[in-house]
């Protein structure tokens, strides 16, 4: 299938609009807010504190734990059953292997820093926003950081590699769905999630993509940062 | 922070400024979750945030309401809103949310259940109210009730194509006969006081949820483990029916 337009307009590797803000939620350690198109990622931080139950304590360094939400009402179809699924845990946890590389949990010696992802409205691409919520959410907080961390769906549809699917583009028979995260200056893949059939050249040209896209993210992340230590 | 917000309130005074009977400024959005649920209203009292999203589906009556439309209500307090909350089941205190909140939406009798039946004893509509925190300093209560009610009135009917629910249109919203809100009123000592932030949440003697449609009492909870006389009861409740006007105002 040749692939001519995207259906919304976009150019072959435009990301959809993307909106980020800090401390949004008052009472957590650090906080974030991150939508990109429809899909709409709050994410809060707790933390260090007392990890339970004890016998996950490590005592060389601090554990990060990530728990990813759907609202029950923020599904494309019907309501969403509330409470953990396969999906969300699986979520949960390559939100934390995407993260871990670019925190420094050295002095924190057997305690947590819990960072929990709601997403309000969902659209695609909700566990890389998830992911850019939590990255921003945990600089807010404090939390040593060596780089930061920012996550994009890219894909093949058709015949051409895309930035930043939507449901509609992900619907397509054969579209091929690829989530990514870089560490900023590192430029290092610390996620990798990919389903669907495609040449190894294809691979290559999408995480060149994803690194664009997720250079510009980044940009936007530092951003919104700053904004809320400028007045 | 006890002798703190006690000594205050000693003088009428509380730890941000405000009245006794004074709310915190109230705040409502509509739609926050337009793309995805059928209705969905964010509202902030204060510094407390809560989420209320409806989502809509066609299932089966109850047995004993073969003609009338299914109401769910659910609160799910969220680790992210507070560092008391953890994950897991639901805890006792957010089915008492949902369970308060509930009550005076279906008791009121504000949605007109009769006309959410499409088929008697078969098809009705189910309305499924989910309730979520973003921050909690404090009154989730009257912020879950406000959120709930006002999410009802963003909802609209999704298309349904041949008895199949299509979510990506949406027709008329929902047959609503008022709008039903719960005003919380707490007790720390002898003292009366309108929704207490997080902190004085933890010095509440009792507590008195009143939901109120028009000018009537539709629903009633009293939390805190000091008793309340006859007139201290009177008392909240003219209270209540008093501040009811000024969270009315702001749907």
């Amino acid at each position: 299938m040749k692939l001519t337009k995207r259906s919304d307009g976009r150019k072959f590797d435009q990301m959809r609009e993307i909106e980020a803000k800090v401390g949004v939620v008052k009472r957590a350690d650090g906080s974030a807010m991150f939508k990109i198109g429809n899909s709409i990622a709050y994410a809060a931080v707790y933390g260090p504190r007392e990890l339970h139950p004890g016998h996950l304590q490590d005592p060389t360094r601090g554990k990060l734990r990530c728990n990813y939400n759907m609202m029950a009402f923020s599904g494309s179809g019907e309501r969403v059953r509330p409470g953990p699924n396969r999906r969300s845990k699986e979520i949960g946890l390559v939100t934390e292997k995407a993260l871990t590389p670019v925190l420094d949990l050295s002095h924190y010696k057997n305690m947590a820093v819990d960072v929990f992802i709601e997403l309000v409205q969902t659209d695609s691409g909700t566990r890389c926003a998830g992911i850019c919520a939590a990255a921003m959410a945990l600089a807010d907080a404090g939390i040593p950081m060596r780089d930061m961390v920012s996550a994009i769906a890219v894909g093949k549809v058709g015949d051409k590699v895309l930035v930043d699917l939507t449901k509609e583009e992900e619907d397509v028979e054969e579209a091929v769905d690829m989530a990514v995260a870089f560490t900023t200056r590192g430029g290092e893949v610390t996620l990798l999630q990919m389903d669907g059939i495609i040449e190894k050249s294809d691979v290559k040209e999408s995480l060149k993509a994803a690194r664009k896209a997720c250079e510009q993210i980044s940009k936007i992340q530092m951003e919104a940062l700053k904004k809320k230590y400028k007045k | 922070m006890t002798i703190y917000i006690k000594t205050l309130l000693e003088k009428d005074m509380r730890e941000d400024g405000r009245k006794l009977d004074e709310y915190r400024p109230i705040k409502i959005q509509y739609g926050v979750s337009a793309k995805s649920a059928e209705g969905s209203a964010k509202v902030c009292i204060g510094e407390t945030e809560v989420i209320a999203g409806v989502k809509m589906d066609i299932g089966k009556p109850f047995l004993d309401t073969p003609n009338e439309g299914v109401l769910m209500v659910n609160a799910e307090l969220t680790p992210l809103s507070s560092p008391e909350f953890q994950l897991g089941p639901p805890d006792i205190e957010s089915i008492e949310i949902s369970r308060v909140v509930d009550r005076a939406i279906r008791e009121s009798k504000a949605i007109d259940f009769g006309k959410l039946c499409i088929k008697k004893g078969e098809e009705v509509w189910m309305v499924f109210v989910d309730i979520y925190p973003l921050n909690d300093a404090g009154n989730l209560f009257d912020a879950a009730s406000l959120a709930a009610i006002a999410a009802i009135k963003d909802a609209k009917f999704p298309e349904v194509v041949k008895g199949k629910v299509n979510y990506k249109k949406h027709a008329k919203g929902l047959p609503l006969k008022g709008t039903p809100i719960s005003c919380t009123i707490g007790m720390i000592g002898n003292k009366i006081l309108v929704d207490p932030t997080n902190e004085e949440e933890k010095e509440l003697d009792a507590r008195l949820t009143i939901g109120i449609m028009g000018n009537k009492i539709c629903s009633l909870q009293k939390g805190g483990e000091k008793p309340l006389s006859i007139e201290e009861t009177e008392k909240i409740i003219d209270l209540a029916l008093k501040k009811v006007k000024g969270l009315e105002k702001k749907l």
